[in-house]
């Protein structure tokens, strides 16, 4: 009874064949490591620079690493809505970029009629937001209206994002973003430098977006709705989720998200520029990966999500500290990319496989010795036995 | 007939053979020391319900698995099968009740898929086309070996996969409910085939919840219930309800029409309405069909494949457009009404295909069942846990589910539990009205019944009650009114009281001996 009927195809079958060999005896041990992949490998990252670099494991050290963090780990939250629908967003590099344009274009003043108008900060922030949830909107209108697939219209907006941004600044950057105690528009810096509670104004941000996104997705109806749809849209049509509604809402947050990571930015470099955020996209697919979300939707959450943007920050900060080249940083990024996506997929694929017999890993366990490391050597062994 | 004839002359020669086969999954001992033989030039049926283990013996019988303990014998010789490859390798291929099949390529490519025939300049392409025809004709059907396999339709599908088993040359086959998509005529067809493979001497493992079609087949019928082999016996010696009794143990049938009570008003009424075909433009795969229900009352749809019940359905629950006529709901017209709109108007779909379009297999049993009804236990911003919790205990109770708990991953159900799962979800949204297409394929006897006895009840208290299937003897369980469809139109109603002969010439279908 508690078999299931499913019947898998072949070649799945072939890879779960050996999968309880793997983790069924050092289970406690291999599923622990394995789920919480992203913390274990941030705990090596911290201990091995630690021990490379005595400034590693420093307060200050640590919080700086944090608030370059903060600005991928806000993009990557973004990233996880879209992923968790199953599409991606490309465009959230530009975006981010475009949101410090329009922020350095307002502080500049804007010329309306003979007098130049200087909005104060707060609609600087809010204008820049809304500019990035209308990127937003025109991803998700064009995704889920015209079903134009994810990367494509994605990708089509990376460019026309840039372009804009390019052709408001003639290419040139904005320097001054201080603004001007007689004008009233003071403050902008305010984001990248000032902290509260000793916390970096963009950590904190973090910390908040992380906390609104964690309960959006895990305690309101959008958030089922986002994970149902991500797991399956048909089945969650039928059960009357507004499928499409949903998939526009998502690209609207990942635009917004990247708005306020583009404040953030220009902010702590107290410039913008048009090509800020150049490929940030990327970083932040990546930190959604290593946070084990699944690139086909409806796996992920937040904690994980920024867990994989600490993993990236962290060992590229590190790698800079000890010195070593940024042609390596590059080369052990792209390696921890695919470890990820490596074990990600050691991960779904032996989920539904074992579901069927999914009480049979825990009730197996007491026979074998606790897990120590040599626990995997009889553990493969077992197979054999029967196969042979 | 002819089959009763042949197992009278012999029994045949055993090709494949398990002894007392053991297969434990953790504490869950799936088979229990089973004995089970396949005869040479003959169909072996396996009779059993969801989790009986029919499942996991084909599975080791096959290469998919191996047995805990135990003995396979091939050919009198003791064999461990590696993989599939290696089960194929040695004459024995599988077709899997699910399909395996590369929508995006031709048939030719699909037969030849893994083991494509090379010649001095690559893939000779003509020569696997020739056998795939030569292989297609045998089966009787005319599909050209360059068709794309997306365009075909499910049943010859269904039949392709038949054809690529054939193209290995299997001595043993293993077919893991080969009609449940099949229409009668398709049916026919592979019935044809396998009095051919027979005679040939190829041997065949049949497995379907299609007792009655499986019983015209089979020479031999083997039951397992609970992972045991409980009856044997030829099919000269054996009917109906001696494989009924050998499966659930009891006498059994699938309940009657609910009676003591007076129908209510029309719940549903469908006046005029057609369906354009997706494919073919002007054809209307439903055609001014008229259809009204009462609260209260159970109608089931009878009819072929393609005699547009499923588009029916669809329609009513607003996935697809409808090019004429009006659906109304307690008077009131549904048109321009999304599926949502739908629901909370009180009209709920549980859809055939519950892998494709009802459950989301990333989620749990307990958010698979609230999933329809989310909307009605949010707290100010947030979802109530609590409430939700509650919804999903009581649900999993009144449905029956057989389940660890509300958290148990949705995979980890068996197919007749993961369909109690999905009408569970659209009775939690309280319907005036449900549709089911389809609700017992796939799923066992036990729980067929259990599925009607629980729309039987839900009908009793005035829920509208429609559902479709394509098993006569399914019409005359629950019913109080039978509706043939064929071809997008009513063909003929009845009273529960008709017979089956009469519902069948009624849909066109030629009736099976």
């Amino acid at each position: 009874m508690t078999i299931s009927e499913r019947k898998p195809t072949m070649t799945t079958n072939a890879t779960g064949q050996r999968r309880p060999a793997l983790f069924s005896d050092g289970f406690d041990l291999g599923r622990l490591l394995l789920q919480g992949r992203a913390f274990f490998a941030l705990i090596a990252i911290i201990v091995v620079f630690s021990v490379l670099s005595p400034n590693y494991l420093t307060v200050s050290n640590l919080l700086t690493m944090s608030s370059h963090v903060a600005v991928y780990a806000i993009l990557a939250v973004g990233m996880l809505l879209v992923i968790l629908n199953g599409g991606i967003d490309l465009s959230v590099g530009s975006t981010l970029g475009f949101s410090g344009v329009i922020a350095g274009f307002l502080m500049q003043g804007v010329p309306i009629g003979g007098v130049t108008l200087y909005p104060s900060l707060w609609v600087v922030v809010v204008l820049s937001c809304g500019m990035g949830a209308f990127i937003g909107l025109i991803n998700g209108v064009l995704v889920a209206r015209f079903r134009v697939a994810p990367f494509v219209a994605t990708l089509g907006m990376l460019y026309v994002v840039r372009g804009v941004g390019l052709l408001m600044t003639n290419g040139l950057t904005y320097n001054n973003l201080a603004g001007d105690p007689a004008l009233g528009n003071t403050g902008f810096d305010w984001l990248g430098f000032n902290r509260l509670f000793g916390l970096p104004i963009g950590v904190l941000v973090m910390i908040i977006v992380g906390i609104v996104v964690s309960l959006l997705l895990n305690r309101t109806v959008f958030g089922r709705w986002l994970y149902a749809s991500g797991g399956n849209e048909r089945a969650a049509e039928l059960s009357g989720v507004p499928v499409k509604r949903v998939k526009v809402r998502v690209y609207v947050l990942s635009g917004l998200f990247a708005a306020i990571a583009g404040l953030i930015l220009s902010s702590e470099l107290t410039s913008a520029s048009p090509t800020a955020g150049n490929s940030y996209e990327l970083t932040a697919i990546a930190a959604v990966v290593i946070g084990g979300a699944a690139l086909s939707g409806g796996i992920g959450n937040v904690r994980g999500t920024l867990l994989g943007a600490f993993v990236i920050g962290f060992l590229s900060d590190g790698l800079v500290i000890i010195g070593v080249s940024s042609y390596w940083q590059t080369v052990f990024t792209g390696a921890v990319i695919v470890l990820a996506v490596l074990l990600n997929s050691v991960q779904y694929t032996g989920k539904p496989r074992r579901s069927g017999g999914g009480r049979s890993d825990d009730q197996s366990t007491p026979t074998t010795p606790s897990p120590t490391s040599d626990a995997q050597a009889p553990a493969g062994a077992v197979p054999e036995k029967t196969r042979g | 007939m002819s089959q009763a004839e042949r197992t009278a002359q012999d029994i045949g020669e055993v090709v494949l053979e398990a002894v007392d086969v053991v297969k434990t999954y953790g504490a869950t001992r799936a088979l229990k020391g089973v004995g089970f033989s396949i005869h040479r030039g003959q169909v072996t049926t396996l009779f059993g319900e969801n989790g009986a283990g029919k499942s996991t013996l084909m599975k080791i019988l096959s290469g998919v698995e191996q047995p805990t303990s135990g003995t396979i014998l091939l050919h009198g010789e003791p064999v461990a099968f590696t993989d599939t490859v290696d089960a194929r390798e040695r004459g024995i291929s599988i077709i899997h009740q699910e399909l395996s099949l590369a929508p995006n390529l031709s048939v030719r490519d699909n037969i030849f898929l893994g083991r494509e025939i090379t010649g001095p300049s690559g893939v000779d392409y003509a020569e696997e086309a020739r056998q795939t025809k030569a292989v297609l004709d045998e089966l009787g059907e005319d599909i050209d070996p360059m068709t794309k396999v997306a365009d075909l339709r499910l049943g010859q599908q269904q039949l392709i996969e038949i054809a690529r088993a054939l193209s290995v040359d299997a001595r043993i086959l293993i077919m893991d409910e080969p009609t449940s998509a099949l229409s009668a005529t398709e049916v026919e067809v592979l019935f044809t085939v396998i009095h051919d493979l027979t005679a040939r001497g190829v041997s065949i493992v049949y497995i379907s919840h299609h007792l009655e079609e499986a019983l015209e087949i089979t020479d031999h019928a083997v039951v397992l219930r609970d992972g045991t082999v409980t009856a044997t016996a030829v099919s000269a010696d054996i009917d109906l309800p001696w494989v009924v009794r050998a499966m659930v143990g009891e006498g059994f049938d699938l309940g009657s029409p609910p009676t003591g009570y007076e129908f209510g008003e029309v719940a549903l009424s469908v006046q005029g309405v057609s369906v354009p075909d997706a494919e073919i433009h002007g054809r209307n795969v439903v055609d001014r069909l008229d259809l009204e229900v009462r609260q209260g009352e159970i109608v089931c749809l009878y009819g072929l494949m393609g005699a547009g019940r499923t588009e029916l359905l669809e329609a009513v629950a607003g996935r697809n457009p409808i090019s004429e006529g009006r659906i109304l709901k307690d008077g009131r017209d549904l048109a321009g009404l999304s599926i949502a709109q739908r629901i909370d108007a009180g009209l709920g779909l549980v859809p055939e295909d519950r892998q494709r379009d009802g459950l989301v297999q990333t989620m749990t049993v307990g958010r698979n069942m609230s999933l329809a009804s989310i909307g009605s236990f949010v707290k100010g911003f947030f979802l109530s846990g609590r409430r939700e919790a509650d919804l999903v205990t009581d649900s999993i109770r009144s449905v029956h589910v057989k389940t660890a708990g509300g958290g148990a991953m949705i995979g980890s159900l068996s197919g007749g539990n993961q369909q109690k799962v999905v009408i569970g979800k659209m009775l939690a949204t309280d319907p005036d009205v449900i549709l089911l297409d389809e609700p017992s394929r796939g799923i066992d006897i036990g729980a067929k019944a259990e599925v009607f006895r629980l729309l039987a009840e839900r009908a009793r208290q005035g829920l509208a009650v429609v559902y479709t299937t394509s098993e006569v003897g399914e019409c005359l369980s629950i019913a109080h009114r039978i509706v043939v469809l064929s071809r997008g139109r009513i063909a003929a109603e009845f009273g529960a009281d008709t017979t089956k002969e009469a519902i069948m010439a009624a849909s066109g279908e030629a009736v099976i001996s």
